[in-house]
């Protein structure tokens, strides 16, 4: 059974492009304005949300993200306001997972939390922290509940170890553009099109690259190699800048609708 | 039952690695180096000899008979780590790491420190190896802590002061991660505990075990006998471990483990992992957290830095799980009221982090009565505590 994740995809092979993939975290920049967001990312064409669970110990993230997760812990934000936020998305019609350390699904109990995921329509997970040696629980939760588990491969991982990595994934392969945290970069990694070469030699899976995408120019280098392309930290970025709510939607709508031409100027 | 890891560095249903995809090549790397290193009769002599000429190993052993007056009459045994060069056990495992950083090639070092012992003991071997050292330290504990500052500038490291989560030692850990993940090729993560992914626990474990080794000969060749209790605080528990590991096999003798428990463990503002914590997944492991109902990581508090840590090191939620040693909460008084009794009797300041192992002793002893022998790792001396202490008993600086 094909998650609407997986129908994005082959929809967008379908159209010889590439998607776009935006990033949120639940409760920023309050409860109520992440369900705006949400909007403005569907009003501009984003093709697919990431939903971030807030974390007290985000080692992958870099200080934009982090300063936003910190603001959604201070206003409470737990997995009530993650799955509602899940439900905001996939009630637009947008295909949606969650990004997660792994912690909270442990706490929240790991087969309940691949259940609430199909529950809130959501597709899948992004599990920046499980390694593929700790995801036995993980895995027969994923396939009791039809989800695709997406797991993050690095610059820095080995042949030998990369199809044991992508062999588990579905959805998509989430490949990070270089070695580093989340975070906006002037220019995105020339590792990053080796990095998809070699997954591709894997596996017939997506392959949807993030870290350092911030520009329609960047969507559109990585749209040349990917079948995704994700942006976090960029929309952030201009929602802790804004000088008020209405104006940050608005340069949230704007760049999305830039990046949406991007990720169809690749090839 | 003296090596408890298997191959995957997993302690029963704890340990393993939960870390992003991008550090298991250094991890591995790293496993690798240590494991060879272990057989190397280059890398162990190499050691022995920093040890017995740098650190100073091995460490006496102290008969606190004063002490012991007031821990029911037991015998009171101290290992005396707090003489190590550094002032603390820390220095075992620093130069450990820092002579397998060479053996790996890479000329940088980054460490995390919460008091600044472990800190200072990085930049001391950096200093000592010529190698770059930065040392992430939350900010909260650079003012704190700003003699240790201090120590570790003049030693040639640079300071980080971490502003990020709630400015301490879990946040340093989370910042050193992040430069780890982005300068992995050239750089080698100093962790100062038995915390971590793999094989950092085992690792660090075993760069520690020398001091139950040389304990268990010294207290053999004093009293004829194995001790009936050996005590050590734990933190994220690298002294504990340390001094039990020698005695996992010998089933007569109790390790029993001090946490802090601050104000105690009951008012939730605390750092004992075990006995007010739950499983869960913190800095790369499986092991007892403090967190809440949504997995987030809840502050701790302790007067003592050292101990300041929301987590605990995977060996030990282990041999808390199997029974085979017990954790009990030490709350700042109890700690304080044996800091100064040591002191006063023995003419010996500990670190505040020991002295949650000298308050445990005060009660084992009780319980075990006068023809106990209770050994205890005095893992650190207080230099670094003097004003913390003087502020707590009231004495003007």
């Amino acid at each position: 059974m094909s998650t609407p994740l997986d129908d994005l995809f082959v929809k967008v092979r379908a159209e010889n492009r590439a998607a776009l993939i935006a990033y949120i975290p639940a409760g920023f920049p309050t409860n109520d304005g992440c369900k705006k967001v949400i909007q403005a990312f569907v009003d501009g064409g984003v093709d697919a949300i990431e939903i971030g669970f807030p974390y007290s110990d985000p080692v992958m993230d870099g200080p934009t993200i982090q300063a936003a997760a910190d603001q959604a812990l201070s206003q409470g934000t737990g997995a009530k306001e993650v799955f509602e936020a899940l439900k905001c998305a996939t009630d637009l019609g947008v295909p949606a997972v969650v990004m997660t350390y792994w912690n909270p699904i442990e706490k929240y109990g790991v087969e309940k939390f691949a259940q609430a995921i199909t529950d809130n329509g959501g597709s899948g997970v992004i599990t920046p922290d499980l390694t593929i040696e700790e995801s036995d629980s993980w895995k027969s939760a994923v396939e009791k509940s039809a989800i695709n588990p997406i797991y993050v491969v690095a610059p820095s991982t080995a042949d030998a170890r990369l199809g044991d990595v992508t062999a588990r994934c579905g959805g998509f392969v989430y490949a990070a553009s270089l070695m580093g945290v989340t975070g906006t970069r002037t220019s995105v990694s020339s590792g990053a099109s080796d990095l998809v070469s070699r997954i591709r030699k894997t596996t017939q899976t997506p392959v949807a690259v993030g870290l350092g995408v911030s520009t329609r120019d960047q969507a559109k280098g990585v749209a040349g190699y990917a079948d995704g392309v994700i942006v976090g930290s960029a929309f952030i970025n201009l929602l802790l800048e804004a000088t008020d709510e209405e104006a940050g939607l608005s340069s949230v709508r704007a760049l999305a609708k830039e990046l949406a031409m991007g990720v169809r100027e690749g090839r | 039952m003296t090596t408890v890891e298997n191959k995957t560095g997993h302690f029963g249903q704890y340990g393993g690695r939960f870390v992003p995809e991008a550090l298991i090549g250094a991890l591995e790397e790293l496993d690798a180096a240590r494991i060879a290193a272990q057989t190397d009769p280059l890398f162990i002599a190499e050691l022995a000899e920093l040890h017995r000429t740098y650190t100073g190993r091995p460490s006496i052993i102290t008969e606190a008979k004063r002490f012991a007056e007031h821990a029911g009459g037991a015998r009171i045994i101290l290992k005396r780590e707090d003489l190590n060069h550094t002032g603390s056990h820390k220095i075992n495992n620093v130069l450990g790491q820092a002579l397998l950083t060479k053996r790996m090639g890479k000329k940088r070092i980054i460490a995390e420190t919460g008091a600044g012992q472990h800190g200072v003991a990085s930049a001391t071997a950096a200093a000592l190896m010529g190698l770059d050292c930065v040392v992430y330290m939350g900010e909260e504990d650079t003012r704190r802590q700003s003699l240790n500052v201090a120590r570790m500038k003049l030693l040639g490291a640079e300071v980080v002061p971490v502003t990020s989560g709630s400015r301490t030692l879990k946040d340093a850990i989370n910042e050193a991660m992040r430069d780890w993940v982005t300068n992995v090729e050239t750089t080698h993560y100093l962790l100062g505990t038995v915390a971590g992914p793999h094989p950092f626990p085992s690792m660090v474990r075993d760069f520690h075990k020398i001091i139950g080794e040389e304990s268990r000969d010294q207290v053999l060749a004093l009293t004829g006998r194995l001790p009936d209790a050996v005590l050590a605080c734990v933190g994220g528990g690298s002294n504990a471990i340390g001094i039990f590991h020698r005695f996992i096999s010998d089933t007569s003798v109790r390790l029993i483990g001090l946490e802090a428990a601050g104000d105690g463990v009951e008012t939730g503002r605390h750092a004992a992992s075990i006995s007010g914590g739950s499983a869960g997944v913190l800095h790369g492991n499986r092991t007892y957290v403090l967190q809440d109902e949504n997995g987030q990581t809840i502050e701790s508090h302790s007067i003592s830095a050292g101990l300041d840590y929301p987590g605990v090191g995977p060996e030990h939620a282990y041999l808390h799980d199997i029974g085979r040693a017990e954790y009990r909460p030490i709350t700042d008084a109890q700690a304080m009221e044996a800091f100064a009794l040591l002191s006063q009797t023995e003419g010996i300041i500990p670190a505040i982090e020991t002295a949650h192992a000298l308050a445990g002793a005060m009660q084992v002893g009780k319980e075990l009565g006068p023809d106990a022998i209770i050994l205890i790792n005095l893992s650190g001396r207080g230099d670094k505590d003097v004003q913390t202490a003087a502020q707590y008993f009231g004495i003007p600086l």
